[in-house]
């Protein structure tokens, strides 16, 4: 493992190295340590790395991931791997707003709550919250699931198009379009996979299924695969 | 974009460090407003019957002395100074509107920053890490203080718009976000006795907690009725002589995180700011919800 004090190194210098990488490097395990609050700690990367970061970080780390798995031991600051493609990023404590946002692919795993607006304009990512969700989050979500174990804020989906949602706990009020839907086998399969694949030991059958009620946007049935 | 920070400490063995951990946490948001900085300190409160009054000039020749001199012997009381930077803090034996007065009269080109018993409040333009220097933050001691780092988006980049604004005793208010109803606000208080230095959207904001708690609110009440009368984007943190508060728009999207431990309560705009406070990897972080208020009070 390759142990890395981003206080005497510089964000911008960690950076560099772990983009600087080639597509066959054997430098895969990596540690970063004294955050302290830092941006933009290991955005843009696209090898197939296993970080650990030890300590708080701000805003956007982890964004536009690719293939990194990127593990957070304390709590995040705003934007929290926004538009990640693919790949892992899990944060031990809580997210601060925007978490995921306009996420197109990969995993975000919140330990605590986040904040507001997560996942707003999700476009495909997974997200799994082990506890809250403030107001605004799945706003504009497009594809992608939601999946929140604790309660979520107010205005839950508004405006949503065919992302999924799931909730644990309760909903203070649901957004524009947003309506409950049945929990069929096939979304109890999926979130129980989801549940697991963030690690988290939740029962599934507690929660409840959000989605939009298709008359906010031009949905077309004939199209309904391509979303 | 703009930083704020406060620190409110509830160990007072921690008090002589009060300065130089404010401006570590100035200085760590540098960035999130280069145009100016500013913060009040709550220190060495003035002995019964005198009031501190922080007074600034832009010229580094201005005649303090002589202002000082005239002020005691035209009102008959011993006035003493000390000048910080392009301020000066006064402490005179006399009441707050004779001091108002004088200064009105004799002195009109003199900015009143701050008045009260225990507030100092200096603010400058220029860089945060350069004007905490200018005025030597680092070694004021002080039972607590809060800062602002200013990008500035709807009025001019002075030192009388700089923050934290401070309106009435003691009181004093930084803020990171933008009022959209403060015109009509601020000539609603005017016609109610609060009188303004500036067009600032934010010297609005603490001439209506000066107003309300002045008709008799707690510093809680008066927070909670501007979630109401307040339109805009806002972080609030505020002072008084003996608390500290923080608050938040309903819509929230002005970042915010309150960190605690036994000794301090911290607030910044950034968990940057209270990264490198004693204990803070310890603390307990959160952030503030929406439309919620925070107060923290001396015992």
């Amino acid at each position: 493992m390759i142990e890395v004090d981003v206080e005497s190194l510089g964000v911008r210098a960690l950076n560099e190295r772990l983009h600087r990488l080639p597509r066959d490097t054997n430098e895969r395990l990596w540690k970063i340590t004294n955050p302290k609050g830092a941006h933009a700690l290991a955005a843009g990367l696209d090898r197939p790395l296993s970080i650990e970061i030890e300590g708080h970080v701000g805003y956007y780390c982890g964004g536009m991931n690719k293939q990194a798995e990127i593990t957070i031991n304390g709590h995040a600051g705003p934007g929290l791997a926004e538009n990640i493609m693919s790949g892992v990023v899990r944060v031990k404590g809580n997210a601060s707003q925007s978490a995921a946002a306009s996420g197109r692919g990969g995993l975000v795993v919140i330990g605590g709550d986040a904040s507001s607006r997560c996942g707003i304009s999700m476009k495909g990512v997974d997200i799994v919250v082990g506890g809250s969700v403030g107001h605004m989050s799945a706003f504009m979500a497009q594809a992608g699931h939601l999946v929140v174990c604790g309660n979520a804020g107010a205005h839950l989906g508004d405006s949503i198009y065919e992302a999924v949602i799931y909730v644990g706990g309760e909903v203070e009020s649901l957004g524009s379009d947003c309506i409950e839907k049945p929990m069929t086998d096939e979304h109890r399969s999926k979130l129980e996979q989801l549940l697991a694949s963030a690690g988290l030991r939740v029962q599934a059958a507690r929660f409840r299924r959000f989605g939009s009620a298709r008359q906010l946007y031009n949905f077309k049935v004939d199209h309904a695969a391509q979303y | 974009m703009c930083g704020i920070v406060g620190l409110f400490l509830k160990n007072s063995a921690l008090e002589s460090s009060l300065g130089k951990h404010l401006s570590a946490m100035l200085s760590a948001l540098s960035d999130r407003g280069p145009d100016s900085a500013g913060f009040a300190i709550y220190r060495n409160p003035a002995p019964r019957g005198s009031i501190k009054v922080t007074l600034f000039h832009p010229d580094p020749d201005f005649g303090w002395d002589r202002l000082m001199r005239e002020m005691s012997e035209e009102i008959g009381t011993k006035v003493r100074g000390e000048a910080r930077g392009s301020h000066l803090l006064l402490t005179a034996a006399m009441p707050v509107e004779t001091a108002r007065h004088w200064l009105a009269h004799h002195r009109p080109e003199v900015r009143i920053m701050g008045v009260g018993d225990c507030i100092e409040l200096y603010k400058e333009k220029g860089n945060p890490k350069e004007v905490v220097r200018r005025f030597g933050l680092e070694e004021l001691a002080g039972s607590h203080a809060l800062g602002h780092t200013r990008m500035a988006t709807e009025s001019a980049v002075t030192t009388q718009h700089s923050h934290p604004f401070s309106t009435g005793l003691d009181l004093c208010l930084v803020h990171n976000g933008s009022l959209s109803n403060h015109n009509r606000m601020r000539r609603w208080l005017s016609r109610h006795g609060i009188e303004f230095q500036t067009d600032n959207d934010t010297e609005v904001a603490a001439g209506y907690f000066t107003h309300l708690l002045g008709e008799g609110a707690t510093l809680k009440e008066a927070l909670k009725s501007g979630i109401s009368d307040l339109d805009g984007f806002y972080t609030f943190a505020i002072g008084t002589k003996d608390g500290f508060a923080v608050v938040r728009d309903p819509i929230a999207c002005k970042p915010a995180v309150l960190a605690e431990t036994d000794d301090w309560v911290a607030m910044a705009s950034e968990y940057r700011a209270i990264a490198h406070l004693p204990g803070a990897d310890q603390s307990r972080i959160w952030e503030p919800s929406p439309a919620t208020v925070y107060s923290w009070q001396k015992h």
